[in-house]
């Protein structure tokens, strides 16, 4: 019995690694101390009732915004384990199978698991508010897409403890990640953690487009929307035609592994190129799905903190839709040597390097807004001055390796994997950091402090030069991605350790960013509802913004209209007096979606590790709590006049 | 704090009076979104199948194993079911819950008989020696058209459960938006298995 025991135990854990028996003792403890806190506290009806069950926009952006942060903990851990390991030649700081599983770890949690929730965190505290609305348009649903991502998050990053990580790189290439090659549950964790909250993605997608066609305030035309919205909305339109495509290339390579399928393998007749061009097919819209809400924020700020319009806004709009359409034309840049011919090559280098005439539009377009401008400087603005520069090279680089002759150079090599990190750090990582400092007045109603906050931008932003510029260099001279360790004799070792020094930089930047953010609930400075002189609807409610958002929905004739109103106010003119109050109607809690997508997370483990039974109640599961939705009519009610009256009153004597 | 210029949207004529839009016409939008995916989905679906089409790797092929008169026969049920399930939108739209139940029932019955005989086809195709593990081609037919049963079967489950909403609460708004949804889910996969009929059974026979 004890036997059994140990040995299903010793193929359950991971097990051999000291780094990850270390990570083991970490999780144990963390979770013992939540527990206990929670217990301790009597925090547990709290956290279900304000926090799980929660179908409020805010709430769930916040918890996105964690739960992203956490995972760029863990995928900056990954990247400084691999920096480690390069920084000297022939180091065994690693095994070879560990650096394997690190590198995929890092790239899927980075881009699936940091910056979509990051991205989606922002859609959710920003979207409503700055279009006027009292919420998204199906706020359960959007509690469902929540807890679907957080469920998936979970799944994957639990295999580095039971199972074993997959390790075939961050899109899992077939024939490598079919059963013949591995074996292990890495792969199924790999297919399932990123299924599940991949289905999160498609209903925020839908979610937020229907919320910005339909739920704007009166007025607001759809050429009247702030820039971050517009940035939404391309970013959701193309999460809905690409997401669907990520959802069959998986289902299918775990059609290969679970039922013996021939979709991608070597033998049957099997192609497994064919996987490479699907899952390019969602992969290179992904990156303008991130990207796009980006150049939102930039927009937002540029505009904020040069007290100007926005210049070029048509073409901005322009711009960011032509982004979206061109995304799904340029797969194939990713595997020019896979031997398409030189007529399929050219097209997709072409489509290539159109997207940068777009890109450029922007660029300009926000030069142009700071040119004349009353410029001022805060943390939000010093990350879009440092994002412009940073973002022309990146893209510059995007340029070169489009000419398809001269990629069979570069391709796979540092110089790719410069230019990548280029365009995700310098246009998402800092445009996202952006718009967290920007909106995080308004989201916690209190500030942040800002000295801290310039350390940290000045670590990240040195440090991001450090470790990438001598990338670009390495690959050109001959250094390609993946490898785990090299030789003495190569004379790479100067400008690999100067690389690991730069992410150490960025990593103590970030250590700056929490240490800011402690010392800011510490030392509890409130915000005002107008922090930043803003310009849009988001900055005329009261920070932290109150349950309902908008006591009366605001009428919009103009774009900035808050702007627009603070000008007339000097001027004299003063707005009419507000309407009537009027009950507000809710959407109330419910359980249902975190109940739903833990069956999620109990049906992938039960296919991950081939337990049918548990696959199938895990299922089950998820249909009955379909069912228990469905047949729950009493799902909203109304706020009453008195209260909304309240909670005004105190907000209006709270912001002083 | 201040405030933007605020003037209740009802007074304007936008809307309802706490300010949303109608909110089953949001989600009855919300599905054709949806819809969107899912034809994506299919297509890439489609488009896998389209690859591995002659990737029969040496085994059995479709032209050999292929019955038509099952096919044909589950394609008249499945359009016949798409009409009734029309019919039943129009006894809804007269008030008529025990016709909209009836019709309800009666595309519910026509599409288990169609479930029924796709799962018999597949039983007898593996029985032949063409199961999903035994070639590209399989693979991709097993799983194309199999997600399309998966389709119409969870659709069977949702109106069954829209029966038992609508005896227990009659014609209303909300149900009449579930009614709507699930009938165009329905017509979806009619036309969707207008293609598989085409490109998976009649391209690979003819």
């Amino acid at each position: 019995m004890w036997d059994n025991i140990k040995d299903f135990a010793s193929e359950f854990f991971v097990t051999g690694d000291p780094l990850i028996y270390g990570a083991d003792v970490a999780i144990v403890l963390t979770v013992v101390a939540i527990v206990s806190a929670l217990t301790y506290f009597k925090k547990w009806k709290w956290l279900w009732r304000e926090w799980l069950t929660t179908v409020d926009h805010k709430r769930i952006g916040i918890m996105y915004v964690i739960a992203s942060l956490l995972m760029l903990f863990r995928g900056g851990v990954d990247a400084l384990l691999m920096r480690t390991q390069l920084a000297m030649p022939e180091l065994d700081f690693l095994e070879p199978e560990h650096y394997n599983a690190i590198f995929t770890t890092h790239g899927v949690i980075m881009i699936l698991f940091m910056a979509m929730p990051l991205m989606f965190g922002l859609f959710n505290l920003v979207v409503p508010l700055q279009i006027g609305a009292r919420d998204v348009a199906y706020p359960f649903l959007n509690s469902v897409s929540f807890w679907l991502f957080f469920m998936g998050a979970m799944l994957f990053n639990m295999s580095f403890v039971i199972g074993g990580s997959p390790d075939a790189g961050w899109l899992s290439y077939p024939p490598l990640s079919e059963t013949m090659f591995s074996p292990g549950p890495g792969q199924d964790f790999y297919i399932w953690g990123i299924q599940i909250s991949g289905i999160g993605s498609l209903m925020t997608g839908i979610n937020f487009i229907v919320t910005i066609l339909k739920m704007r305030a009166p007025g607001m035309r759809l050429m009247k929307m702030p820039m971050f919205t517009w940035s939404t909305l391309s970013s959701c339109l193309t999460i809905i035609l690409a997401f669907p495509i990520l959802t069959v290339t998986l289902a299918l390579l775990f059609i290969d592994r679970y039922l013996g399928a021939h979709f991608f393998t070597l033998d049957g007749g099997g192609n497994p190129m064919m996987y490479i061009n699907l899952i390019w097919m969602w992969g290179h819209p992904e990156v303008y799905i991130v990207v796009l809400p980006a150049f939102g924020i930039f927009s937002e700020i540029v505009a904020t903190f040069s007290k100007k319009r926005l210049f070029g806004y048509k073409s901005m709009v322009f711009a960011l839709m032509s982004i979206s359409f061109f995304s799904f034309f340029t797969w194939a840049h990713h595997f020019f040597t896979m031997g398409s011919g030189a007529n399929v090559n050219a097209f997709f280098a072409v489509t290539t390097m159109l997207i940068a005439i777009p890109t450029g539009v922007k660029v300009f377009n926000w030069l142009f807004t700071m040119y004349r401008g009353r410029l001022s400087f805060p943390t939000p603005m010093m990350w879009t001055i440092a994002f412009i520069p940073c973002f022309v090279v990146g893209g510059m680089t995007g340029v070169l390796l489009s000419v398809a002759p001269a990629d069979f150079q570069f391709h796979n090599s540092y110089f790719l994997i410069a230019h990548f990190h280029q365009v995700l750090i310098g246009g998402v990582a800092f445009g996202f950091f952006a718009g967290l400092y920007y909106w995080w007045p308004k989201v916690f109603g209190f500030t942040l402090h800002e000295g801290i906050g310039k350390w940290a931008f000045w670590f990240w932003n040195i440090g991001f030069y450090v470790c990438f510029m001598p990338q670009y260099v390495l690959g050109l001279m001959g250094m390609t991605r993946r490898m785990n360790t090299y030789g003495w004799d190569r004379g790479w070792w100067e400008l690999n350790l100067t690389s690991t020094i730069g992410g150490f930089l960025m990593g103590i930047g970030f250590l700056f960013q929490v240490w800011q953010i402690l010392h800011s609930i510490k030392f509890f400075k409130k915000a005002p509802a107008d922090p930043w002189n803003g310009r849009t609807l988001e900055w005329t409610i009261p920070s932290p913004a109150p349950l309902y958002n908008f006591a009366t929905l605001p009428r919009v004739s103009e774009r900035d209209p808050f702007w627009e109103e603070k000008q007339r106010r000097e001027k004299g003119i003063l707005p009419p007096p507000p309407p009537p109050l009027e009950p507000i109607h809710m959407p109330r809690n419910s359980g249902v979606p975190f109940v739903m997508s833990a069956f999620w997370f109990v049906a992938g483990f039960g296919f991950v590790e081939h337990w049918t039974w548990m696959a199938i109640a895990g299922l089950v599961g998820v249909a009955a709590s379909m069912m228990v939705h469905s047949f729950n009519y009493n799902t909203d009610y109304y706020i009453p006049v008195d209260e909304i009256k309240r909670t005004e009153a105190a907000a209006a004597k709270g912001a002083v | 704090m201040a405030h933007a210029n605020h003037t209740s949207s009802a007074a304007h004529g936008h809307g309802h009076d706490d300010g949303h839009h109608d909110p089953e016409a949001l989600r009855m939008m919300g599905f054709w979104i949806f819809l969107i995916t899912d034809c994506i989905l299919f297509g890439t679906l489609f488009a896998t199948f389209a690859v591995l089409h002659g990737s029969t790797a040496g085994g059995p092929t479709p032209s050999e194993l292929f019955e038509m008169g099952g096919v044909i026969a589950e394609t008249f049920i499945l359009l016949t079911s798409s009409f009734t399930s029309g019919l039943a939108v129009l006894s809804m739209n007269r008030g008529d819950r025990k016709g909209l139940i009836g019709w309800l029932a009666v595309t519910a019955l026509l599409g288990a008989a169609f479930i029924g005989l796709e799962v018999t086809e597949f039983v007898k195709l593996v029985d032949e020696g063409a199961a999903i593990s035994t070639s590209a081609f399989w693979s991709a037919f097993f799983t194309l058209v199999g997600t399309h049963g998966l389709h119409v079967s969870l659709g069977l489950v949702w109106m069954i459960s829209i029966m038992l909403q609508l005896r227990k609460r009659g014609i209303t708004p909300v149900t009449r938006r579930k009614v709507g949804i699930v009938s165009l889910y329905w017509h979806f996969l009619d036309v969707v298995w207008i293609f598989v009929f085409t490109i998976v059974y009649l391209m690979e026979v003819m």
